[in-house]
């Protein structure tokens, strides 16, 4: 790897940062090409993001989203497996709280719908993920194309159930009945409430707070647990896992559960969250933005939650900018996120070369403290 | 350095108009980063005769040879070919140069037939159809020629390596080569195929071409060669005509000091059997045998090394002891415990039985380059509990264990935080050994320990194996240098396609006859 | 009987017109993987070529104009994945990603900045569409009882990109399988080492692969775009070029095979819209989804070895880089 020569503060700060601003750049000229001013544009983008309290609602609430499907999406990536099945994971763990909700709001009350919610969909969604695991791990098919065609298997059976079995009856759009009270998450603005705080009303639900501890909690397995190091040595090397009595396929099926599991919170969060009840399309490609949004976060669950944010403000901050300038619409975000995926993932190190010339040509080279003979 | 070479080229060259040299190397340099691969390497190869270049792994003669078939770009120096200096930058030009390779990893389409892989890049025409009749041709006359028959029909996947290695060097013909390349070609070769190279190479000989071997047997050398080049650390330190060196004088070239006898030790005798190992098999995906009802047990206090031409079945062997492979007939018996095709166990179970395993292939399989020092010195023993606290690994134990591993075999640098990967070989080769003998295993696997370990090393951990085996452990020492066989063993078996064919009592050995039944199975086992 | 015939004759129609993106896009991935660059952009290839050539063609009107945007759309998105994956060693799964998701959003941002219909193109004229061609002699022969409806009811009256599509296929195994090019291509998908030690350039091999994965991507925009229907539409590639890509997959990187299944796939579709809301005797209603989803399902089943075995070119998305 170009970069290994490089100290880590240029690899893990310079580098990703410089990746962004390509990325970024590349977005700039797009708008520009289209006749809008690009900086313009991304005030408007900056001030509907985060210039007042429902902005900022929204943008936390499109992070939370954007954190659980760059988790799952990171986890993998250390175990050297590609998860491209987030959306479908997503949208399957949606349907499992969507079940529980449908059979229990009514029986139950909210302090065990909540954990019933967050474990169904946090098994739907592991359960979509273990199948491609398997065939991974077990039959040797590639994981990148099984998850590819689970994405699309996940929205035909949704499809087929939301029009043809969870239907509201005497409803024309395919969507389930509106859960009891007892099945939502709060919304953080109703939680402030509770404690006198006033907060403008936004999707933002308590699911971020869950999404925090999946950060801390991922972030302790994966470095400072005999399983992430038995999961991390597989994905670096095989071989070496063998040889040190690590047995790869399970890794691989637990570490994919695990992924599918963080996708699947992003179900929990549209569908227990927001809009309680099952619908059509709630995950609305949030599971691909977190294979950006990993990338960008190389894979790093601090990374990860910076990129989300990031990510956040685009999603917010396009709305809003799409709401303002005629010329643009929300796509244009899907557009950025394509160019951040290319230039921090596919392009990662094409600056390397040229920034070690620049950083050597300050700096000379030290002799290499450690020899290899 | 060159004046012996220069002699021995006028010395054949007396008599007859001298024809210029097929390859002259002016002041080749070439460094991979840190590390300088050729240092300041000139050499001249007379046309028409069989040059041998020997050197240890890591000498620099297989970078100087892609260097010369246009693989790598020299930093600096100069390349003639007969006389006229060639800018070689790519593989083409050196095929066009007139020069052939046949790399010690066969350079081979799998799914291809054995004349696909020739015309592959030499082809006559657009269409596949005309290549194809053309090379059919050319391949007869080939073959009558040379002596060197292979079905173009047969797809590369079926033959075995022997049959690899005529195609690669068909392939070399094919192209018009006059100067052919072989690295290291004998490593995989049985004796007969060993046999019919050196056959086909004396045919290209008379037929006026030129041969370079590269090799680190110095038996072949003497053999076939009729001028050698010494290659040591990245230079070349000696040029001799065959005829006028020995083997003896080589080596300790090639060393840089004269090798000893062995080392100093102590005689232990031998306690109650630590392995038992009975009618062992181990078959590869193809079902073929790789160990084949292999039989043998190692005693406390006892160290037994397998000598063999490498890929005989010794790296299998290993693998199968420590359960990375699985048995496929008969097992073995470790602390109590019969490991049989029925009743499998994985290499964690083993390492609780008592069974540590310095792999052959530290890079791959011994630990992780990307893993930090510290963590590559938990590798396999990462669920022990020193290491843990509760559900979480304790840091500052990791840490601390390491640091006193690096202190106990002089780790350079001492540093655990330091990413596994910039560590020299040699201090690798040593993290992992302090790694797998600080349990004070009962039972120790160790396969090519010093491969590609600098020399200072290379004593201190001969020291360390000889000292395990005083305190008792029984060892078994895979390794493709007969002198650290003979130096280390007690007992000394020989491996030969997947069977063991002889065994002998270290102090009988000497590299003739050990060398005999390596090469000669049929021979020594009779 | 009669019915039969006629009805048999419509759904292979349908299904030729359905197979065709799909057996460009899967020779295209077929290029490219069998070169060893793996090729999930088919999709984003696609769905770029056929807004373009959308465009062109409602603006200049003229459907030639509009094919060689398409194409050199597809072709400067296949350099780029190149530029990803052959000159940088990038991913190549991660570029495909990228470049599907960025054409999936720039196509309607440029759309909706170019023409203010929401994302959608104007629709063109027959004038600047590939119309369906009549072969000579389909009028006369009509009436003559089967081969006659054969030829003037099946083979005649596609548009010209159908007629190209299955000729790429046939182009592809000659390509493939006849040529130099196509021996040197399946080698440096197996063994690039041996490429660059035969004296080739693995590098510049690879780009020509993904250089005519854009050629056919670009047509296969096209043909969605402006002969199947009349102007672009948001999305409107839905997942084909995934489909493609699991059809190339199923016929195990091989372009006969791989048109089978482009057929097989196909007439799946077809069938699927006959099918909605049919009760079949015994098995009850299937529903329209498990259909749709079926070359999914068949392209898993398939990758487990459940049926055969694909096995990859064995190179494939291992980025070459010389050992040092």
């Amino acid at each position: 790897m170009p970069a290994a020569s490089l100290p880590r503060w240029i690899d893990t700060g310079v580098i990703p940062v410089l990746n962004i601003a390509l990325a970024l750049i590349v977005s700039g000229l797009i708008i520009a090409a289209i006749g809008e001013d690009p900086f313009a544009a991304m005030a408007v983008m900056v001030k509907g993001a985060l210039g007042y309290q429902e902005g900022i609602g929204y943008t936390l609430y499109y992070a939370t989203n954007f954190t659980f499907a760059g988790l799952a999406v990171a986890i993998a990536f250390h175990a050297g497996l590609f998860n491209i099945g987030g959306e479908g994971q997503a949208y399957i763990g949606g349907l499992g709280v969507g079940l529980v909700m449908l059979a229990l709001d009514s029986a139950l009350p909210m302090v065990l719908l909540l954990p019933l919610g967050l474990l169904a969909s946090a098994i739907f969604g592991a359960a979509w993920a273990a199948v491609p695991a398997y065939l991974q791990a077990c039959r040797g098919s590639h994981i990148v194309i099984t998850t590819i065609m689970f994405n699309f298997i996940a929205a035909a059976l949704m499809v087929y159930l939301m029009v043809n079995v969870l239907i509201q009856p005497g409803q024309m759009s395919p969507q389930s009945r509106e859960f009891d009270v007892s099945g939502h998450l709060p919304f953080v603005h109703e939680a402030l409430a509770w404690i006198g705080v006033s907060f403008a009303r936004s999707p933002l639900n308590v699911s971020i707070v869950w999404a925090a501890v999946c950060c801390l909690g991922l972030g302790a397995y994966i470095w400072r647990t005999r399983w992430g190091y038995e999961l991390r040595t597989v994905g670096h090397n095989e071989r070496a896992a063998v040889y040190a009595g690590v047995n790869p396929r399970r890794v691989i099926v637990i570490t994919m559960c695990i992924s599918g599991g963080l996708a699947g919170f992003v179900g929990m969060n549209e569908v227990m969250g927001v809009h309680h009840r099952l619908l059509l399309d709630f995950t609305a490609g949030y599971g691909f933005t977190g294979i950006a949004v990993s990338l960008m976060g190389r894979n790093h669950p601090i990374g990860v939650v910076l990129a989300s944010l990031l990510f956040g403000v685009l999603y917010q901050g396009g709305a809003e900018l799409a709401f303002e300038v005629p010329g643009i619409t929300r796509e244009l975000v899907v557009t950025i996120q394509g160019l951040v995926i290319l230039f921090s993932g596919a392009l990662a190190y094409m600056t390397a070369p040229w920034v070690a010339r620049i950083y050597y040509a300050v700096k000379p080279r030290p002799e290499p403290a450690v020899s290899a003979a | 350095m060159t004046t012996d070479a220069d002699s021995a080229t006028k010395k054949r060259a007396a008599g007859q108009s001298a024809p210029p040299p097929a390859i002259e190397f002016h002041g080749i340099s070439k460094s991979f980063g840190p590390v300088r691969a050729n240092h300041d390497v000139s050499m001249t190869i007379a046309a028409g005769c069989i040059h041998g270049i020997v050197g240890e792994n890591g000498a620099g003669k297989s970078t100087l040879m892609s260097i010369l078939y246009g693989f790598y770009e020299a930093d600096r120096g100069e390349i003639k070919v007969a006389g006229q200096a060639v800018n070689i930058t790519s593989p083409d030009r050196a095929i066009a140069a007139g020069i052939g390779m046949v790399h010690q990893h066969f350079m081979l389409v799998d799914t291809f037939t054995v004349l696909e892989n020739i015309i592959l890049g030499a082809e006559r025409g657009l269409l596949l159809a005309d290549s194809i009749a053309a090379a059919g041709e050319e391949l007869k006359r080939l073959e009558a020629e040379y002596d060197l028959y292979v079905d173009p029909e047969a797809v590369i996947q079926d033959l075995p390596v022997g049959a690899l290695q005529r195609v690669e060097i068909l392939k070399a013909l094919y192209r018009g080569a006059k100067i052919l390349i072989l690295d290291e070609p004998t490593g995989v070769l049985t004796p007969q195929e060993t046999d019919q190279l050196f056959r086909i190479l004396q045919a290209l000989k008379a037929q006026g071409g030129t041969v370079i071997l590269i090799t680190h047997k110095l038996r072949e050398i003497m053999a076939i060669t009729d001028t050698v080049s010494v290659m040591r650390h990245g230079r070349v330190v000696a040029d001799k005509i065959t005829a006028e060196t020995s083997e003896a004088e080589l080596a300790e070239l090639m060393v840089g000091r004269k090798i000893r006898s062995g080392l100093k030790r102590t005689d232990v005798a031998v306690g109650k059997v630590a392995l038992r190992v009975r009618h062992l098999t181990v078959r590869d995906a193809y079902r073929v045998p790789r160990v084949d009802d292999v039989s043998f047990e190692i005693r406390t206090h006892e160290i037994v090394g397998i000598a063999g031409v490498s890929g005989n079945g010794q790296s299998e062997l290993l693998e199968v002891l420590a359960g990375i492979l699985p048995v496929a007939g008969g097992g073995f018996e470790i602390a109590g415990r019969r490991i049989m095709p029925d009743d499998p166990c994985d290499p964690a179970q083993l390492r609780t039985l008592g069974l540590a395993h310095v792999p052959e292939d530290r890079q791959r399989l011994g630990m992780v380059a990307e893993f930090s020092a510290k963590e590559s010195a938990i590798l396999g023993y990462q669920n022990e509990p020193l290491y843990q606290d509760g559900i979480m690994f304790n840091q500052a134990a990791i840490a601390e264990k390491c640091a006193a591993l690096m202190a106990r075999f002089d780790v350079r640098p001492p540093l655990p935080a330091v990413l596994s990967a910039n560590f020299s070989g040699g201090n690798q080769q040593k993290l992992i050994l302090a790694r797998e003998l600080d349990r004070a295993p009962d039972v120790l696997l160790v396969g090519q320990p010093t491969r590609g370990v600098d020399i200072g090393a290379v004593e201190f951990i001969h020291r360390q194996l000889i000292d395990m085996r005083d305190q008792g452990c029984a060892i078994l020492l895979v390794s493709v240098e007969l002198e650290e066989i003979m130096a280390l063993s007690d007992r000394i078996l020989v491996m030969f396609e997947g069977r063991i064919v002889a065994e002998l009592p270290a102090v009988d050995a000497d590299e003739r006859t050990l060398g005999l039944m390596m090469a000669n199975a049929a021979a020594a086992t009779a | 009987m009669e019915d039969a015939f006629v009805f048999t004759v419509l759904t292979a129609n349908a299904t030729v017109r359905v197979a065709t993106p799909l057996i460009l896009c899967a020779m295209a991935g077929l290029f490219s993987e069998r070169a060893g660059i793996i090729d999930i952009g088919l999709e984003g290839k696609m769905l770029g070529a056929a807004f373009i050539s959308a465009s062109v063609a409602a603006v200049t009107g003229s459907v030639w104009l509009a094919l060689g945007a398409g194409i050199a759309l597809a072709i400067c998105l296949a350099l780029l994945h190149g530029f990803a994956c052959i000159t940088h060693n990038g991913n190549h799964v991660v570029s495909g990603v990228a470049i599907n998701i960025m054409v999936s959003g720039l196509t309607v941002v440029l759309g909706i900045a170019w023409f203010q219909r929401g994302g959608q193109t104007p629709s063109v004229g027959p004038d600047a569409r590939f119309m369906p061609i009549t072969l000579p002699f389909a009028d006369v022969l009509r009436d003559v009882p089967l081969l006659g409806t054969l030829y003037s009811g099946f083979l005649s009256g596609h548009n010209l990109l159908v007629y190209i599509a299955f000729s790429a296929v046939f182009a592809t195994w000659w390509v493939v399988y006849r040529t130099r090019f196509g021996l040197r291509l399946r080698a440096v998908g197996e063994n690039p080492q041996a490429v660059d030690t035969a004296g080739i350039s693995v590098a510049w091999l690879r780009y020509r692969a993904v250089l005519i994965g854009g050629l056919l991507t670009g047509i296969a925009g096209t043909y969605l775009a402006i002969a199947q229907n009349a102007g672009f539409v948001q999305n409107m590639s839905a997942g084909q070029g995934y489909i493609a890509l699991a059809a190339m997959i199923f016929g195990k990187w091989r372009p006969v095979p791989a048109l089978g299944a482009c057929l097989m796939f196909g007439l799946l579709d077809a069938v699927a819209i006959r099918l909605q809301g049919v009760v079949v005797p015994g098995i009850g209603e299937i529903p329209v989804q498990l259909i749709q989803a079926l070359p999914y399902i068949l392209t898993v089943v398939l990758l487990a070895g459940f049926i055969g075995k694909a096995v990859a070119p064995k190179a494939i998305g291992v980025p070459y880089v010389k050992e040092a």
